[in-house]
């Protein structure tokens, strides 16, 4: 019998085009996926050197970070607007599908390629964002390249790649009521930290991760990066197949059943070894708010604010000091007493529709509070319509937020979705860096489901106390 | 893309761990469609405030720090955004070496391919580099081919580096044209797949 191998292992030897004493492998890439701010210099280069793109059949461009959400025929930024016509003309000219803004397939590149079933078990996938490993979720092995890489994967697609090493995130036990994907990575940051997952690959594992939908596995693999792994998968199972069956780019039929058993070969075997392993427990995860500068300062709805003096290094004390002085608080304070002015949902990773559905539910026939400015903004094009024919908009503008198109917008504010200097906002996005939802901007990560109680009572509230907390 | 061999320059150091692409170069400034022209926006929310005014207090607003080629950071230097725009950013503003106790994985990758060569040296070997440019202008060398960081005293710091990406910095390589050697390999391997 052959030695059992991780899932990583199997997709990564499956896609080794050459190996070399003393070289990276020259690992094939499946899908690359292109957006309008991280290629135009790629195309560029190919020009330069009278080169083509090797498959542009296997890769699939569309406009998210830059567009406009509220009126997406009106693109007030000149520059804004170059790069998006930029994308078009490159498309065009070296024959790249393209969902442009007006396209019902637009959407956040990584909402739209598992949406289109273009997102599948066993590939490589890559594209200039740090976010692609949200495509693990599926078992795919998905990471976040540069543009020149970008270029390099046009020209050949290949990339040269050492062999990542491999970490096992297992979670044990249950996520409790009102506890989401979300909470579980911001909590299995918070405990490990920004750097733990640095040269690995990670695995997550475990009943919690099992029990979870495909829209939470993506939540969960979407923030590997903030962990420092360039990607994150899940082993594919049941509930993969059954999400990605019927959908476009998916084989029907016969060929379905056929993929289906690759599909399942692909998981990790009983009894492989991985280069580490961490495990958390998920009966005492809590819904979590970050309080800081960076995704592992987070802490549960019912704690409080860490002082700088507790920290282990001078490093990491000064690291404190001036996330607190940046976002404005205090050590000791309770995260409950802070008040925001500002609420967004979105982003790559929680805008899909089960995403909006529980938000909706929360706030359903509920108000935002009088001086909070709190939007919408759905992963996709196909998302928001989805939404739509269900009645969410109504919910959602009767209760006094925005309804907009979809796109990246206030998650890193490259479009009119900006929060103002010194404002708070409890946001279902991905990073709270300085500065990231706009200069001087102040970022509280939260789960859909905390962001939409956070619009209803101005502060942030353990969302656990309202009725009925619905089951990831 | 420019071969690196032997570079000797001035240390900017900055003492902060966790340093962000967002931070290297906010997200306004990602617009262009150009490679060039991104130094002027630099740690732009450090270096300027909002009314566009320089930060005295920041210290590569300083004027000892002007001609600096080698940065000096805490860990996990890059981490974030994958935008090449970062290592576009400090190469136009004049940084040739960044040195760090560990840095963020596509960063890293990120720099290779511009011809900037990232250096993980020991924590304590960094913050001895910190220390000494903080207190003076401080030049040092940094040699790619014997993988060794030197000042003209004692400090003699020697660095690890895969063979692939040293050689590739070395020979100022453009990898695209070295994978299109491969190009039979890359056919056969669609053949079968």
């Amino acid at each position: 019998m052959t030695r059992p191998k991780t899932i990583i292992e199997k997709i990564w030897e499956k896609h080794v085009v050459h190996q070399e004493e003393g070289k990276p492998d020259l690992l094939y890439i499946d899908l690359h996926l292109v957006h309008e701010v991280t290629s135009p210099q790629a195309f560029e280069g190919l020009r330069m050197h009278g080169r083509k793109v090797r498959r542009p059949d296997r890769t699939f461009a569309t406009m998210d970070h830059n567009v406009p959400t509220k009126d997406t025929h009106i693109i007030n930024d000149f520059i804004s607007k170059t790069q998006m016509d930029t994308l078009q003309k490159n498309c065009e000219e070296f024959g790249i599908p393209l969902a442009d803004i007006h396209h019902p397939d637009q959407g956040i590149v990584h909402v739209i390629g598992p949406d289109l079933g273009l997102t599948q078990p066993g590939k490589t996938i890559v594209c200039g964002d740090s976010h692609t490993s949200t495509h693990g979720a599926f078992g795919a092995l998905a990471f976040g390249i540069g543009t020149s890489e970008v270029e390099h994967v046009l020209a050949t697609q290949t990339l040269w790649q050492s062999k990542p090493k491999t970490l096992n995130v297992k979670v044990n036990g249950a996520l409790g009521l009102g506890v989401t994907a979300k909470d579980l990575i911001l909590a299995i940051i918070a405990k490990f930290g920004v750097r733990f997952g640095t040269g690995y690959v990670i695995e997550y594992t475990g009943q919690a991760i099992r029990d979870l939908s495909m829209e939470g596995r993506m939540t969960v693999c979407n923030m590997s990066i903030e962990a420092g792994a360039r990607a994150g998968l899940i082993s594919p199972d049941e509930t993969t197949f059954a999400y990605l069956k019927g959908r476009r780019f998916v084989p029907e039929g016969e060929a379905y059943e056929q993929v289906v058993e690759e599909w399942k070969a692909l998981a990790t075997d009983e009894g492989a070894v991985y280069d580490a392993t961490v495990e958390i427990n998920a009966d005492e995860i809590e819904p979590q708010v970050s309080w800081g500068t960076n995704p592992s300062m987070v802490i549960p709805i019912n704690g409080v604010i860490p002082n700088p003096k507790d920290a282990k290094t001078a490093h990491a004390k000064e690291e404190m000091e001036r996330a607190l002085d940046y976002m404005g608080l205090e050590a000791n304070q309770s995260i409950t007493d802070v008040t925001i002015e500002h609420v967004f949902i979105g982003s790559c990773t929680n805008s899909r529709l089960s995403d909006l559905r529980k938000a909706a539910d929360i706030i359903r026939g509920k108000k935002v509070r009088v001086g909070v400015k709190a939007i919408v903004v759905p992963g996709s094009f196909s998302v928001k319509a989805q939404a739509e024919a269900e009645g969410l908009d109504t919910v959602f503008k009767e209760a006094g937020f925005e309804w907009r198109n979809s796109g990246c917008s206030a998650c890193l504010g490259m479009n009119d979705d900006i929060i103002p200097p010194g404002e708070r906002c409890a946001s279902t996005s991905n990073r709270n860096f300085e500065g990231r939802q706009g200069t001087g901007a102040r970022t509280h990560l939260v789960s859909p489901e905390m962001a939409a109680a956070a619009a209803l009572e101005g502060r942030f509230v353990d969302v656990r106390k309202y009725a009925e907390p619905v089951m990831n | 893309m420019e071969p690196i061999r032997v570079h000797e320059g001035f240390v900017y150091p900055l003492n902060r761990v966790n340093v962000d692409t967002d931070q290297i170069i906010p997200k306004q400034f990602l617009k262009r469609i150009e490679r060039q022209g991104f130094g002027e926006f630099l740690f732009f929310n450090w270096r300027f405030d909002e009314n566009g005014n320089i930060k005295e207090d920041f210290t590569l607003n300083q004027p000892k720090y002007k001609e600096a080629s080698i940065l000096v950071a805490g860990e996990n230097f890059g981490c974030g955004s994958s935008r090449e725009h970062a290592p576009w950013a400090l190469q136009d503003f004049g940084f040739k070496v960044i040195i760090a106790p560990s840095f963020a994985d596509i960063f890293y990758n990120n720099c290779f391919k511009n011809g900037i060569l990232p250096v993980v040296l020991k924590e304590e070997e960094v913050n001895q580099l910190i220390t000494k440019a903080e207190e003076d202008k401080y030049t040092i060398a940094v040699n790619l081919e014997d993988q060794v960081v030197t000042d003209s005293k004692n400090f003699v710091a020697n660095f690890e580096i895969s063979s692939y990406q040293k050689e590739m910095l070395l020979n100022g390589w453009d990898e695209i044209a070295v994978t299109l050697n491969l190009e039979s390999k890359i056919e056969q391997f669609e053949l079968k797949n």
